[in-house]
């Protein structure tokens, strides 16, 4: 689900929390900056320190090229409306900082483990803590969850195909009752396998 | 040595284990029964995830309904299906959540996790996506992932009932080489000819206590 | 929360992005894709009730917003929460939160006209209120016409009130995990 290209870049080595750092102040410029051609020129400034990014971190262009073919048919149809709208500049605009921060999100992805990251999010939420929010309980949530999303992909491929032979496909309720009451029952062993092996939830 | 004592079980009205008193010492011990039988049920108490309804399970004096903690530190268990087993995504992390939860200094848990993935051959796999493994390469990670801790004693649950022919046996043998004492739930009788002792489980008691060479076929009657 | 309440966290938000497997239709002009995603905060919230549920769709939110892809079309990043559709998908916490919460109220008394109701009131009614003045603000068009545009998912949206009623109920009775509040 998660790639990770293993690797001993700078920009691998960069500790996980200043790397999502990085990619929300990057955001958060991109979309403050008034003017269209400040804009532009910081958007297009940012795709090409991407590039550059990824060329360090020894990622080949063909991943590179794989984080935006997900978001080729927005982006196209963001350019239609802009164009008709607002002038090449502004569909220039949209093109180059969307492309820029799913290049970015896609970097900070493919080198860093997702246990790495994992850790970070959770040293970053001990702020959260006084709102009730338990770091350590956050961690075994995020990682549970990685580790369901491919399982209940598997279920549902699965139980698409009995469904086709019982004639039962295309049907979204056939689909899915099936696989949330499956996933019910496996939340029990889940639970009891984490406790089998000495996870303590009140702990830390 | 784990103490079981008057010990019955029900889930709601439905009784599934009834007046168990056994002492488990031997270092093979094998648990056999139909579907239904309670045989499960029994696993689940040895290491506390379980708490009977009546009576006491103790290990090593631990009573597994005050000290469940420190029971589960004792008794290791590793589930039927590894998909339910395995916690985290990748498959060197896997190994390392249980010795987290042991709070090891980090050197530690390296060394562990590194002997593990030796001892089975998982090296090449380190940083590899646990759902990818094949179905036998999951249970050992599970069964890896348990002996990592460096339990005294381990319960498997139909370790090998998800498995073909071969990969049963690589677990057979993976299960046979541990060091610890096992106590191995499963429908595979030609895996546990070579047990000390086998316990037969039917409507929730124990109807036979033998060995394996008294026991199985004595089992195998029945079930026909 | 317990072990078990951790592990119904995490099954909900990993539903919810296993949810964005079926391929999404792209509208035009608005640039939202329908996805079968938000049907995933509906479910958490009718299934797993209140807390478990909004902290579900919290974890993704936050998932995705660390980049990971786990929108619709392998979509995430922080890109998502700063495009269009952002206002539609930071209210999801919210929003499954307020459904588990009017189920866990009305647990005895659930009729399939009032589950739909309440899927409606947090899954339709809340998350617009927040999304649509959003698309206006990222989109630089006025409130109307993002209106209008949001628009074109309410068919879309009634057919998943449908879809999630009749899962819900199903799933209910096949495995009943919800507690009056």
């Amino acid at each position: 689900m998660i790639p990770y290209v293993p690797g001993e870049s700078p920009v691998h080595r960069c500790p996980p929390g200043r790397k999502i750092l990085a990619l929300v102040a990057a955001g958060t410029v991109l979309f403050a900056l008034p003017r269209l051609d400040l804009a532009l020129a910081a958007a297009l400034l940012a795709l090409a320190a991407t590039g550059w990014l990824y060329r360090v971190a020894g990622i080949p262009g063909r991943l590179m090229l794989a984080q935006l073919r997900p978001l080729a048919w927005i982006l196209a149809v963001l350019v239609l409306v802009q164009l008709a709208l607002d002038g090449w500049q502004a569909g220039l605009l949209v093109t180059a900082r969307l492309s820029a921060l799913v290049l970015l999100a896609g970097l900070v992805t493919l080198t860093t483990r997702s246990s790495d990251l994992i850790e970070a999010l959770q040293r970053g939420l001990v702020w959260a803590k006084p709102l009730g929010a338990n770091p350590a309980k956050v961690g075994l949530a995020i990682a549970l969850t990685l580790r369901f999303i491919p399982v209940l992909a598997a279920i549902a491929a699965e139980v698409r195909e009995a469904q086709r032979a019982r004639g039962l496909e295309g049907s979204l309720v056939a689909l899915t009752v099936p696989v949330v009451v499956r996933m019910l029952k496996m939340s029990d062993d889940i639970a009891a396998a984490i406790d089998a092996r000495s996870y303590d939830p009140d702990r830390g | 040595m784990i103490e079981i004592r008057q010990v019955g079980h029900a889930f709601g009205e439905r009784v599934v284990l009834r007046d168990l008193t056994l002492d488990l010492t031997e270092r093979r011990i094998a648990v056999v029964g139909g579907n239904g039988s309670g045989k499960s049920t029994f696993a689940r108490l040895l290491n506390g995830l379980l708490v009977p309804s009546r009576g006491h399970v103790r290990v090593d004096g631990l009573d597994t309904r005050r000290d469940g903690k420190a029971v589960r530190r004792k008794v290791g268990f590793v589930f039927q299906n590894p998909d339910n087993q395995i916690v985290l995504p990748g498959v060197a992390e896997d190994l390392a959540f249980g010795l987290r939860n042991l709070g090891l200094p980090k050197d530690e848990i390296a060394r562990r996790v590194d002997e593990a993935l030796h001892r089975y051959d998982l090296q090449a796999l380190a940083d590899h996506p646990a759902h990818l493994l094949s179905g036998g390469q999951k249970q050992l990670l599970a069964i890896a992932g348990v002996l990592a801790m460096a339990p005294d004693i381990i319960v498997l649950d139909e370790p090998t009932t998800l498995l073909d022919l071969r990969n049963k046996r690589r677990i057979a043998q993976a299960i046979d080489a541990l060091p610890q004492r096992a106590i191995l739930v499963s429908h595979d009788l030609a895996f546990l000819e070579g047990v000390d002792r086998v316990l037969v489980f039917d409507e929730g008691r124990v109807v036979i206590d033998d060995s394996p060479s008294v026991a199985l076929p004595a089992y195998e009657a029945m079930m026909s | 929360m317990s072990t078990r309440d951790i592990v119904f966290v995490a099954l909900f938000a990993a539903l919810t992005a296993a949810l964005g497997l079926f391929p999404p239709v792209t509208l035009p002009v608005v640039g939202v894709p329908i996805t079968a995603q938000s049907m995933g905060v509906m479910l958490a919230g009718a299934i797993a009730g209140a807390t478990r549920g909004g902290a579900a769709l919290a974890l993704f939110v936050l998932l995705v917003c660390a980049g990971l892809p786990l929108m619709a079309g392998g979509r995430g990043g922080l890109g998502i929460v700063m495009g269009p559709g952002g206002g539609f998908v930071l209210t999801w916490p919210v929003a499954a939160f307020v459904i588990g919460f009017l189920y866990e109220r009305n647990v005895r008394t659930l009729t399939a006209w009032k589950e739909a109701l309440i899927l409606v009131l947090g899954g339709v009614v809340l998350t617009y209120a927040v999304g649509i003045p959003w698309i206006a603000a990222v989109a630089r068009v006025d409130l109307v016409k993002a209106a209008i545009g949001s628009a074109w998912f309410l068919p879309g949206d009634a057919v998943k009130v449908v879809l999630v009623v009749l899962i819900a109920r199903t799933v209910r009775r096949a495995y009943p995990t919800l507690q009056a509040r």
